[in-house]
């Protein structure tokens, strides 16, 4: 399991890292997306790999931290998600601006010389 | 039991910018007069605040200099903490004193090229302030990105093609180290399952083998996002051309950004990485030595190649931001105090230089300027004007003797702060362990010193003593600012022993982690009434 989850992790980086490298802003966008992803799911496996732990729930008694997932990892990529969809929106309106203003899609903002 | 009104002063930064920019949203944009109002007496109290946390820190309210607020009344490090000491009250003053002056400056222009600017405003000095005062990494992580996601709305104020270009550099490669962030705090949670820094520095003696090379991932990732804000080489490309495309008050609050990621570094280095007690000692202090030192080089060749004046202050500011890291990387406590000094004079230095480069251009014929610049490229003789009885116009003299000065803060030359704070730096090195590389700083730091001399000299040159030069009309409220700058170095110069003193405290309590820990991770929670009431039964 753990190791199908980092491949996967590390196909989305490394498509991520590929895209934002290309001179198209949409490929940079996608790429920023994938690598959000990417990263998203690493915080997530950051608790350790679990099958079949229950939530964190109010008991009497003191809780045994090893029977439960770890909670802390899934409020943090929550956090994280809603963050990074935040900026990304805001880097789309900035390449719709871009592309409306320079009349290229470039990410420098004017084509290369061929 | 209630908490004494002194603790919640230190969430109150965080709070009012939040509340003042909320506030401002709604309102319409037509009314200039009253958003800059309320903008402006938001600042006025955060100023007020933050120097009353200096004074409290400083002054024995709390024990140790250190006052802790356990937001949500969450006991660290289960909750997030918010931490004061002398260091953050420090940058809490610096900034509200900056963002006054920028805001002053934006009053007549600035502020009205597009929309919502005081709510960004204040958006982001609730990033930079709480970025100051959180105690927790992930925390930490969020007033970043409310600092940067304001950031961004600013420098495409007044949306144009060259604030466009940059702001796609910038938002991209901000995005970029802030996922680099993430991955650092995982690794680190991973390694040491803890986000709260005391906590970290507290539980890095009992981490060996594995769980340490993970932290040391973790931190080694985590450093690269601040270094990228911070402008080390090679992260720093971005900057320049940013610096150069905002407009001049937001420049001058960038300024102060480039300083938070020094800051963090400067904090989390001494916290978790000074102290001999374990296995990860001194990690990463050749990166930053080195790394620095490339910065300062890096920024000196930018100062003296630049030919437009934007570029030359983003250079400058890269040259400073190298410099700080440099010595931190160090590592010698006695270094601390007066490279703090120094973050204080360039930071003041180089916002009251992105004020001016405006007036200053303003002031020129925009024929004229560019005959100037290629002059010296096709060598062609330049016969002078006959010079004719008039006196130098008021606003001319203004901008001169402002730009000269400036030039003094930048480059380190006597009377002004730059003197003092490298002259303090130069002692602490000498009065420590001389080693090579503490010598080898020393020269750098000389040697970028001169490169800035020359380039601001023939700045100044081509400027001031060119023909052209036109009667500007500059509103008082760009005056002032720049001259509020320069008279708080001014000031900085004549208190420099109190200041110097205030900072050696202030490097003496860094360069304690297990002070922190203490205070951070012993602060009771407050009990409610009832809890209270069942202990004093039982």
């Amino acid at each position: 399991m753990e190791a199908t989850i980092a491949i996967a992790i590390g196909v989305l980086f490394g498509s991520g890292v590929w895209l934002i490298l290309r001179p198209r802003s949409f490929q940079v966008l996608t790429g920023l997306l994938l690598m959000s992803y990417a990263v998203n799911l690493f915080i997530f496996i950051m608790g350790r790999l679990w099958v079949n732990m229950p939530p964190l729930t109010v008991e009497s008694g003191a809780p045994d931290p090893a029977a439960y997932a770890d909670p802390l990892p899934q409020a943090l990529v929550l956090t994280a998600i809603v963050i990074g969809f935040a900026t990304t929106a805001l880097y789309l309106v900035l390449m719709i601006g871009s592309r409306s203003v320079t009349g290229t899609d470039h990410v420098d903002g004017k084509e290369t010389d061929q | 039991m209630t908490l004494d009104w002194s603790q919640h002063l230190i969430v109150a930064p965080v709070l009012v910018p939040l509340l003042v920019a909320a506030l401002l949203v709604p309102l319409n944009e037509t009314r200039h007069q009253v958003k800059f109002l309320i903008n402006a007496g938001a600042v006025a109290v955060q100023f007020g605040i933050a120097l009353m946390l200096v004074s409290m820190t400083d002054g024995g309210h709390w024990q140790d200099g250190i006052g802790v607020y356990l937001a949500a009344n969450w006991a660290a490090p289960f909750g997030i903490a918010l931490v004061v000491d002398r260091l953050a009250a420090l940058m809490l003053l610096l900034t509200a004193l900056l963002a006054a002056c920028a805001l002053l400056y934006s009053m007549m222009r600035w502020s009205r090229i597009g929309v919502h600017f005081h709510s960004l405003f204040q958006f982001m000095l609730m990033g930079l302030n709480g970025a100051f005062l959180t105690h927790d990494l992930f925390n930490l992580f969020v007033f970043f990105e409310v600092m940067l996601a304001a950031s961004y709305g600013l420098l495409l104020h007044g949306y144009n093609l060259k604030r466009i270009r940059a702001g796609m550099q910038f938002i991209a490669v901000n995005l970029v180290a802030s996922l680099m962030f993430l991955i650092g705090l995982a690794l680190i949670y991973a390694a040491a399952g803890t986000l709260n820094m005391a906590d970290l520095a507290m539980r890095l003696e009992g981490l060996g083998g594995d769980q340490l090379a993970l932290l040391k991932v973790g931190a080694g990732v985590l450093a690269i996002a601040f270094l990228v804000k911070s402008a080390m080489w090679p992260l720093g490309f971005w900057l320049p051309i940013t610096y150069a495309a905002a407009s001049p008050p937001v420049a001058a609050m960038f300024v102060l950004m480039t300083k938070v990621g020094v800051y963090v570094v400067l904090r989390l280095w001494l916290l978790l990485f000074s102290s001999d007690s374990h296995g990860a000692a001194s990690f990463g202090a050749d990166v930053l030595l080195w790394g620095g030192m490339a910065t300062i080089v890096f920024g000196a060749a930018g100062m003296l190649a630049s030919d437009r004046h934007g570029d030359l202050a983003g250079y400058g500011a890269i040259m400073s931001s190298g410099t700080l890291l440099a010595l931190i990387g160090l590592g010698e406590s006695g270094v601390v105090g007066a490279a703090l000094f120094y973050l204080l004079s360039s930071t003041l230095g180089m916002g009251a230089f992105m004020l001016l480069i405006e007036l200053v251009e303003r002031s020129r014929n925009p024929v004229e300027a560019m005959l100037s610049l290629t002059r010296e490229a096709f060598e062609f003789e330049e016969t002078p004007d006959q010079p004719v009885g008039v006196g130098i116009p008021a606003a001319l003299a203004f901008i001169g003797l402002s730009f000269g000065a400036c030039a003094l803060v930048i480059t380190g030359l006597p009377p002004l702060s730059g003197f003092v704070a490298k002259f303090s730096v130069f002692h602490a090195l000498l009065a420590g362990e001389v080693r090579g590389v503490g010598l080898a700083v020393m020269g750098l730091v000389i040697l970028s010193g001169l490169a800035a001399i020359i380039a601001l000299m023939r700045f100044g040159v081509r400027t001031f003593w060119a023909s052209g030069a036109i009667n500007a009309r500059m509103h008082l409220s760009e005056v002032v600012p720049v001259s509020l700058l320069l008279f708080l170095c001014v000031f900085l110069t004549l208190r420099a022993g109190p200041m110097l003193e205030y900072l050696e405290r202030t490097s003496a309590t860094l360069h304690q982690p297990q002070l922190y820990a203490q205070r951070v991770l012993a602060e009771p929670a407050v009990m409610s009434a009832s809890a209270q009431q069942a202990r004093s039964d039982g």
